[in-house]
């Protein structure tokens, strides 16, 4: 299917909300030479998910794995926004009016412009209906 | 002021008397009559005419809240049905629950106890008790209620519940005097000031009889500083009786009343006889029980006994108050809580490692508050937090049922919770008693 190649491996690590815990996963992924492209955290009460898009996700899986973090994959689309008043509008607009669900996002707005990382619950339909509406959705290639 | 003085201030010589012969009867008619009691000292290679002085109570068995649980209901009775004049039954939390049957002399005996024991609180004619421990199955409200009425204190039995009319029956009865638990009477504080009354202005009560609980010296400053009232610690459980002996006015201890139990502390190990002074297991013989006999009964509570007189003039000894038990058993806001059921609890809970968990008990003001950590499984992580908090919701749901006491719950991920190769050490308690 044509939309897979938009599809990008997002690791989500769980971290209890203790000092150190960034720092450690943090510490791994640079011993590991693993570059991250994007990064959030979510915090609930005492608890904590990491999410990150990282250059090599299964080797970011491995290590973290082998050092006892409960790590898995998640699939998140990137979207192109138009870095002024209004970007983020377009793209939360098409995805509404198509009745899909945003179960959480983040972005950055990096040299390339801003872009939108997105959780949504179908995926490859968020894609076509994005690209139908003349939006631009990074193909994974560019992260991974 | 005591209830009994040639009892209570018997110089210690006479007294160790009275035991040995009260002990020696006891040990002829059990190996006489109880089937159970007569297999366990045969068992122990001890005859009762062993036994020749008070010292030589550490050559009888120890008995088990096993060896109640085991006899179920009634096997190691040693009165009749048609002698028992009432029953009791504990809550039963580790499974099958413990009867406990009392003959017209048990409840006698139990009354006298605490007699003399609401008399040593400076309580008596005049007074008027709320008994708000819960009547029943439970030991608590009828003991004391057949004790107050017994030193001719006017009794309200209004059992457990309901704080606001609690409180208003206080004020409109002139209650001076109330048994209840002590996070019970923090809680009775608390609503009393939200109605906009003094406990300490716009009551009469000055006396409170607090126990069914562990607390602390620090909760009795609180409440006495804040109620403007004094309360005593009350010690007992039901296969003594029920609640059966208190402080005196000197604050200073537990009498145990010499001619009606045999309090000893042991090495909870080795089983070794401890002096007094130093802290062990408490183990306990009732020198005057019909229907249930206890000799030399493992409570599992630790404490130590001072058998110096009193300054009140009490020759009995006393038991320090309780600082923790033998057995993994909490109790977390007056309910017994066992790490066995948290495990089995969170085993029957897909998303989280139900071998794997730490429960840690601390006390924030004058209420204990009780963590459980749990390991999610590895299958059940999602990175939405509220997936994770779902798992969360239905930990805490779970084990608030089958505890019967909320428990904050804190997600961690697999394999961080200590593994133990022998026996696990699960719970942190950090109270300080």
């Amino acid at each position: 299917m044509a939309e897979k190649k938009y599809i990008i491996k997002q690791i989500s690590i769980f971290s209890e909300n203790k000092p150190g815990r960034l720092a450690s996963i943090a510490h791994a992924l640079e011993e590991a030479g693993i570059n991250i492209l994007a990064f959030s955290i979510a915090e609930a009460n005492g608890f904590g998910v990491v999410r990150a898009l990282v250059n090599r996700p299964d080797a970011a899986h491995e290590t973290l794995t082998s050092m006892g973090f409960m790590v898995s994959f998640t699939d998140v689309i990137a979207v192109r926004m138009r870095d002024e008043p209004g970007g983020l509008f377009e793209i939360a607009r098409i995805l509404g009016e198509a009745g899909i669900n945003i179960e959480y996002s983040y972005a950055y707005s990096g040299k390339e412009g801003a872009v939108l990382i997105l959780r949504i619950d179908r995926v490859e339909e968020g894609v076509r209906q994005i690209l139908q509406a003349g939006g631009e959705v990074l193909i994974s290639d560019l992260f991974q | 002021m005591m209830w009994d003085p040639r009892m209570e201030g018997m110089p210690a010589g006479d007294l160790k008397r009275l035991q040995y012969r009260l002990l020696k009867t006891l040990v002829y008619r059990l190996y006489s009559f109880s089937p159970f009691y007569h297999d366990r000292m045969k068992e122990a290679g001890t005859h009762p005419d062993d036994i020749r002085s008070l010292e030589d109570i550490t050559k009888l068995p120890f008995m088990y809240k096993s060896d109640l649980r085991d006899n179920y209901p009634d096997r190691i009775f040693t009165a009749s049905q048609d002698e028992l004049v009432r029953y009791h039954v504990s809550s039963g939390t580790t499974g099958k629950p413990t009867v406990v049957g009392y003959t017209a002399n048990d409840l006698e005996s139990w009354t006298t106890s605490l007699a003399r024991s609401l008399t040593a609180c400076g309580l008596g004619r005049g007074d008027v008790m709320q008994v708000s421990y819960g009547y029943g199955l439970f030991t608590g409200g009828l003991g004391l209620h057949y004790g107050a009425e017994r030193i001719g204190a006017t009794v309200l039995p209004i059992g457990t519940g309901n704080t606001e009319r609690q409180i208003e029956l206080m004020q409109d009865l002139h209650v001076t005097a109330i048994a209840c638990t002590p996070s019970y009477l923090v809680h009775i504080g608390e609503t009393a000031n939200r109605m906009g009354i003094s406990i300490r202005n716009d009551t009469d009560l000055r006396v409170g009889i607090l126990g069914a609980e562990p607390w602390s010296e620090g909760i009795r400053t609180t409440l006495q500083n804040e109620l403007g009232i004094r309360v005593y610690d009350i010690y007992g459980t039901s296969e003594l009786s029920g609640p059966m002996f208190t402080e005196c006015t000197e604050q200073q201890g537990i009498h145990i009343w010499g001619d009606i139990a045999y309090p000893e502390i042991i090495d909870p190990e080795s089983g070794e006889h401890l002096p007094p002074g130093e802290k062990g297991e408490l183990v306990m013989t009732v020198l005057k029980k019909e229907a249930l006999p206890m000799i030399r009964y493992r409570i599992g509570d630790i404490t130590s006994i001072d058998d110096s007189v009193c300054a009140c003039g009490r020759t009995s000894p006393r038991i320090m108050r309780i600082q923790g038990r033998v057995d993994d058993m909490l109790i977390v806001r007056g309910i017994n809580v066992f790490p066995s059921q948290v495990e089995h609890t969170l085993m029957g809970i897909p998303e989280v490692v139900g071998s794997a968990f730490q429960i840690e008990v601390d006390r924030r003001g004058a209420l204990d508050s009780m963590l459980v950590r749990v390991e999610m499984s590895k299958d059940a992580f999602s990175d939405k937090i509220t997936d994770l908090m779902k798992v969360k919701a239905k930990v805490t749901h779970d084990l608030r049922n089958s505890l019967n006491v909320a428990a904050d719950v804190e997600l961690v991920a697999p394999g961080t919770l200590p593994r133990f190769e022998g026996k696990a050490k699960r719970v942190i308690d950090r109270r300080v008693y």
